[in-house]
């Protein structure tokens, strides 16, 4: 099942396992130290970043780590590129009223 | 000379904030015109081909500013902003929510700070905005790409009309 990347990061916990993550591959249990809840939970969080593409699982005899997709977290960053966008053309429209304006008040 | 104006956007995803620093070659007074007066707000703030239509505005603290962008088709999307607090020419902070036409809000909303200051001529204006979640944040970029991709659609429609004559 495909699911929606943002959702997936809308959840404090799971960009704090994200945050964790990131900083070195980790095993469930180890994940599970740093929260609060049970490890179930931690599970479904795992399990939902993976179904996003954000973690990738590997497995080293019979331990599963869990990786982060580097991938999948450069589609934020494009994403976020866009909003950055946004604003960017939003200020140059703003540049050409202020000197619109400026040029009425001369 | 625009070129040496500053630009800033950085986001922290993890305190779901998103800090914008822009600097502007107007004095603060017209700068702080342009964020606060409706008539001059609805001149830029919307993203092309959006517009944007307010319908009412008192700017004062627990005012709002009630608007809609509206797509090239005409489909208006409602938000309303309140006023929390006011700093005349310095600073304004707000409330920002979805609504439908009749002013219902969507919570969760999120909290802008305004801060204003001029060195030289020159105004810098300082944002963050805090949004009780990133998929809002998708919200809006959505609306956006909506407007685009719907004349987008309406051309396809349109050429393919006339392919088949």
């Amino acid at each position: 099942m495909r699911r929606d990347i943002f959702q997936a990061i809308a959840d404090p916990t799971r960009r704090a396992i994200l945050v964790l993550i990131a900083a070195q591959a980790m095993t469930p249990n180890a994940l599970a130290e740093h929260f609060d809840t049970t490890r179930q939970a931690v599970s479904k969080h795992l399990r939902i970043l993976t179904e996003c593409e954000l973690l990738k699982q590997e497995y080293q005899g019979r331990e599963i780590y869990y990786q982060l997709e580097i991938k999948k977290m450069k589609e934020i960053d494009k994403w976020l590129e866009q909003f950055r966008k946004i604003w960017e053309d939003r200020f140059d429209q703003l540049d050409k009223v202020l000197s619109i304006i400026k040029k009425q008040k001369k | 000379m625009t070129n040496s104006l500053q630009f800033e956007f950085t986001v922290d995803k993890v305190a779901k904030t998103v800090f914008i620093t822009r600097e502007f070659d107007a004095e603060l007074s017209l700068v702080w015109d342009a964020f606060t007066k409706a008539e001059l707000i609805d001149q830029w703030i919307a993203p092309k081909p959006l517009i944007s239509k307010t319908k009412y505005q008192h700017f004062k603290v627990g005012g709002k500013r009630f608007y809609a962008m509206v797509t090239p088709e005409g489909q208006e999307r409602w938000a309303i902003q309140e006023y929390t607090s006011i700093t005349p020419k310095t600073n304004f902070k707000m409330h920002n929510a979805f609504t439908d036409a009749s002013e219902n809000p969507e919570l969760p909303g999120s909290e802008w700070d305004h801060t204003f200051s001029e060195q030289n001529g020159t105004t810098k204006v300082s944002i963050t905005i805090y949004n009780e979640s990133l998929e809002r944040l998708e919200r809006i970029l959505d609306g956006f790409t909506q407007g685009m991709k719907m004349s987008l659609s309406n051309l396809e429609n349109l050429l393919a009309t006339l392919s088949q004559k």
